[in-house]
């Protein structure tokens, strides 16, 4: 971290809609999809409360190390860290997989034409 | 057929990316359900905010019994305002702020809140500033948002987890013996409710 002193440590350096609790629930459609995904397994007891927090504190904790903003704007980069970190500890998911899949989505928005809603032709396919 | 690359879809960030892989993952899995995902979200961007945790408080102030019972769990009494239930497996509790007593409520791990009162966190609850530095320092915190307190007025600072998060009920202010619930909720804010600001 060489970043100035007062840049993390003080409220008064926050960006402006941080500090006056001006912004938006979500900034994206992926924070809130991201935000959903982790009560969702929250709830249905894959995952608890305690591992949540703990998990996603280890990641604020080491947000510089990653190059994530520390006043609260990297917050759900920090967030999916946690959930695919959980994911794969608790095999519900696995890295291959997901690598997999990012691939398969971004090709699905690259060829689907404009007007088309995008999908994965074969969902199923692992 | 060949379409120019205007014609497509723009593709969305890494981060978005990684998101829709873990959702269809998971859903075919069977561990999560896409219809639930949108009800969370609907759940958390419309339906939960402050203004929950307002009508708490005004009622408070406004009904002794109701009051003590929230103080005394808070988890059990904010169901009488149809707030229970949002979370299972968090508690709820309600420090009360007197003449003399300033309480401010922090998360030094990451970000636990009472998302059922408060809807979720704003930027700065997150921050790295106020989370190392609300505990070790919570009158220069309370500066930088604006708030003066007297020498002698005691400061008690709330670390919050994930499994018990807190809630300050702002002192009523002066005057307001008149006014009935609905409009002392106008007064209670975001801020007054996390001990930043007082009313």
């Amino acid at each position: 971290m060489n970043r100035p002193e007062t840049d993390s440590r003080c409220i008064a350096q926050l960006p402006k809609d941080f500090r006056d609790g001006a912004e938006p629930v979500f900034r994206e459609p992926w924070q809130a999809q991201a935000f959903a995904l982790a009560v969702h397994l929250i709830d249905g007891g894959l995952i608890s409360w305690d591992e949540w927090a703990n998990a996603l504190g280890d990641e604020i904790r080491c947000a510089a190390d990653h190059g994530i903003a520390e006043d609260g704007s990297g917050y759900y980069e920090l967030w999916l860290r946690a959930l695919e970190g959980l994911v794969a500890i608790k095999e519900l998911a696995d890295t291959d997989e997901l690598a997999d899949l990012s691939a398969r989505w971004r090709q699905a928005y690259e060829q689907t034409p404009h007007g088309l809603p995008v999908e994965l032709v074969d969902v199923s396919r692992v | 057929m060949a379409h120019s690359h205007d014609d497509h879809h723009k593709v969305p960030a890494d981060v978005a990316l990684r998101v829709k892989a873990l959702e269809t993952a998971l859903t075919r899995r069977g561990y999560i359900n896409p219809d639930t995902l949108e009800a969370i979200i609907d759940t958390y961007e419309h339906k939960v905010g402050p203004q929950n945790g307002a009508r708490v408080i005004a009622r408070a102030w406004n009904d002794p019994d109701f009051k003590s019972r929230l103080l005394d769990n808070a988890s059990s009494a904010v169901g009488e305002l149809g707030f229970g239930g949002i979370i299972e497996g968090t508690d709820v509790t309600v420090v009360e702020n007197r003449p003399g007593l300033h309480n401010m409520v922090v998360c030094t791990l990451c970000s636990c809140y009472p998302w059922a009162l408060l809807g979720l966190p704003p930027g700065w609850y997150k921050s790295f500033a106020y989370r190392s530095r609300a505990v070790s320092e919570p009158r220069s915190v309370l500066a930088e948002f604006g708030v003066e307190l007297s020498p002698d007025v005691e400061v008690r600072v709330w670390d919050s987890t994930a499994e018990l998060r807190y809630l300050v009920m702002p002192q009523r202010p002066e005057g307001t013996e008149d006014q009935d619930e609905a409009a002392l909720a106008q007064l209670v804010t975001r801020n007054g409710m996390i001990g930043t600001a007082l009313l």
